[in-house]
């Protein structure tokens, strides 16, 4: 017989099974496949990528712009660079589509990870959700990092640490091996909005805050995981040639501001760029001048050779055409 | 009507005692990425602990005890790539203990000269001994055997028993290009680095295991050390560093695979030495091209921005081996070479 004493001692027990199987309201599922909204005002920097000498809008320090000013679009035809992964904080930027799925116990169900395959460079990061403490200093730094998450009511907060060298912008401005990101995901029915702030002592003034959208795809058979990347020779160098610019010699440093009526300083990013009053500064500037160093010369010169001067030799930042803004380049 | 009352309040109790243990909540605690830090000045030895991490297959890392000590466990016994302070040495000792409780050490590799690296090796190989009957090799005890380059070994008779002493010298030298050992079931290969750190410097490759200990040519912690009195050069480190990338093979994506155990500082893997390669390439041929120019010196150390500049955030933290030191001794080492 049901009786009330029964009752007493049992229904505690329904309401908190029937209560601990619903997930908390303050937990949103992001499980599914998402696609990368590339007609968002990123788009540029998601599809077709920058330009050299394109740091705009980078809280970025004069370490880092020199950096990117030496960098030669050559070095990443080495072979050992050719495979390299957009890290962590740049990947989203990329061209994208991941699938995000949720690792729970299989007796408690508690959430113990949330996983995230990016189809960018077949990356797959593990968030994990279990309270596990981040690895020591000597541990090895991996492209997606070591990402701890908590919830902040409907929006997961996950922090990353572990990343490796990459960039904050591609084939421009570096990001270092000791940035930390903090990511924000928000869901808003079928948009997913993902919000980073990423710091780095090494190259950055002010934390870089970025945001990307993506959409919800209804086919969860949709997602492609694979993108093979095996590395071939790009021509013949000396042994341990890296391609770079030295300082005050990139021939391409005008290009994109003088393309796009900007001034030089305007393009070369920095934490005042970030801020209203920077307008009245632009207003004072004078537009770049470029010169194209591919361009007919006006007599006939010695023959180009590897001196100063001479059109840069291999690489993407050689032959006419193959580099610039738009110009295909990394994905 | 209490009593149900009182279930309903248990219930939701055990609700909100379920949620709390299912999931972090709350703001995102302050965790920031370490930063990779030199050896510190004037230590108290005391206070300072040793990590020890495994690396790969039968390689672990014990970091902390000076420079980076590389550790390969098996059935035959324990191999150490060098062995740090001297000061350190009961705490490397016992990290080894934990590790391996019923293994004899049997061999240890000295990559380069530092007493970061070559401190202990006295300590050290009287707590271990070889795999033989008898008293040892030839007259020696029967203790850990060393192994160092032929170079390394001149360079520690150069500078003499009053300032290193004996026991801290290889016994088992070898000279020319590598030596090949056998140990715990996988092939090893030690690879001599002329003139890198000093003219005596190797690096050791665990062949199955798959990893690299580069000794100091690669420290994730500071610009590379160049010891130009003991031989030292530039391109010496340029070449060892092209020498490890070329035997390391990344795993999927220039990511993983072999794993490299540098200097000082984080375990790394192709792409860390890698990034590090270009970085002292490109500023060597920044130096180069200085002397190309008939620049002096004192117009190099000038020079705005530095050779070093975009690296020293991040590689300018070792004041006994700073940027301008570094450059220096560059620009000496590149404008007496034949």
């Amino acid at each position: 017989m049901f009786t009330a004493r029964r009752a007493t001692l049992i229904l505690p027990l329904l309401l908190a099974g029937l209560l601990y199987s619903v997930p908390a309201s303050a937990q949103v599922d992001f499980t599914g496949v998402w696609n990368g909204n590339t007609n968002a005002e990123d788009g540029p920097e998601r599809a077709a990528g920058p330009s050299l000498v394109e740091f705009m809008g980078l809280p970025i320090n004069d370490q880092a712009r020199q950096w990117g000013l030496a960098y030669r679009p050559g070095r990443l035809s080495l072979t050992e660079h050719q495979c390299q992964v957009h890290v962590v904080h740049y990947i989203h930027r990329g061209p994208f589509g991941a699938r995000i799925w949720e690792e729970r116990d299989p007796v408690t169900h508690q959430l113990i990870a949330i996983h995230e395959a990016i189809n960018t460079y077949e990356q797959h990061r593990t968030i994990w959700m279990d309270g596990r403490p981040h690895p020591s200093p000597n541990a090895p730094h991996t492209w997606m990092g070591f990402s701890t998450g908590v919830w902040n009511g409907n929006m997961l907060t996950i922090t990353t640490t572990h990343v490796k060298q990459g960039w904050f912008r591609r084939e421009n401005i570096p990001s270092s091996d000791e940035a930390t990101t903090i990511e924000h995901w928000v869901r808003n029915g079928n948009v997913w909005t993902h919000i980073s702030v990423t710091e780095d002592p090494n190259y950055l003034v002010e934390p870089l805050i970025k945001s990307e959208d993506f959409n919800l795809n209804p086919n969860p058979n949709s997602f492609n995981p694979f993108w093979p990347c095996e590395y071939v020779e790009e021509g013949e160098r000396a042994r341990g040639e890296v391609p770079h610019y030295l300082p005050g010699q990139n021939i391409w440093m005008a290009e994109y501001a003088a393309t796009h009526n900007l001034p030089q300083e305007a393009t070369l990013g920095g934490p005042e760029q970030m801020y209203p009053e920077y307008r009245d500064r632009l207003k004072k500037l004078p537009v770049a001048v470029f010169v194209d160093p591919n361009a007919e010369p006006p007599a006939p010169v010695a023959p180009a050779g590897r001196g100063q001067g001479a059109a840069p030799a291999g690489g993407r930042g050689g032959a006419p055409g193959g580099r610039g803004a738009g110009a295909g380049g990394r994905q | 009507m209490r009593r149900v009352i009182a279930a309903a309040l248990a219930a939701v109790a055990v609700y909100a005692a379920g949620i709390a243990a299912q999931q972090p909540t709350g703001a995102a605690p302050q965790i920031r990425t370490a930063k990779q830090m030199p050896f510190p000045q004037k230590p108290d030895w005391s206070k300072l602990e040793v990590d020890v991490l495994p690396v790969q297959g039968k390689v672990h890392l014990i970091a902390g005890a000076g420079g980076n000590i590389a550790v390969q466990i098996g059935d035959g016994g324990v191999l150490l790539v060098d062995t740090g302070y001297e000061q350190m040495s009961g705490k490397v000792i016992a990290a080894i203990r934990k590790l391996a409780p019923d293994r004899t050490l049997r061999t240890i590799i000295n990559t380069t000269l530092a007493d970061a690296h070559t401190g202990a090796n006295a300590v050290l190989i009287k707590e271990g001994r070889l795999n033989q009957a008898g008293p040892g090799l030839g007259q020696r005890p029967n203790e850990a055997d060393l192994i160092g380059h032929a170079g390394l070994l001149a360079l520690m008779t150069k500078i003499g028993r009053q300032k290193i002493v004996v026991e801290r010298w290889p016994p088992s030298t070898f000279s020319g290009k590598s030596k090949d050992l056998y140990s715990n079931d996988e092939p090893v290969v030690i690879l001599h680095v002329p003139d890198a750190v000093t003219s005596g410097d190797s690096l050791v490759w665990f062949r199955g295991s798959d990893v690299v200990a580069t000794g100091e040519i690669f420290n994730e912690a500071s610009f590379p050390y160049i010891d130009a009195e003991h031989g030292g050069t530039i391109n010496g480190i340029i070449e060892g560093l092209n020498m490890v990338l070329e035997i390391t093979v990344p795993k999927h994506n220039q990511e993983g695979g072999t794993m490299v155990i540098p200097g000082y500082g984080r375990i790394g893997d192709e792409h860390d030495v890698l990034e590090y390669r270009d970085m002292v390439t490109i500023i060597r041929d920044r130096v180069q091209a200085a002397i190309d120019k008939k620049m002096t010196l004192a117009q190099v150390k000038a020079m705005k921005p530095s050779p070093t500049y975009e690296y020293e955030p991040r590689f300018n933290r070792d004041p006994n081996w700073t940027a301008e030191m570094f450059v220096e001794t560059i620009y000496r080492n590149l404008s007496t070479r034949k």
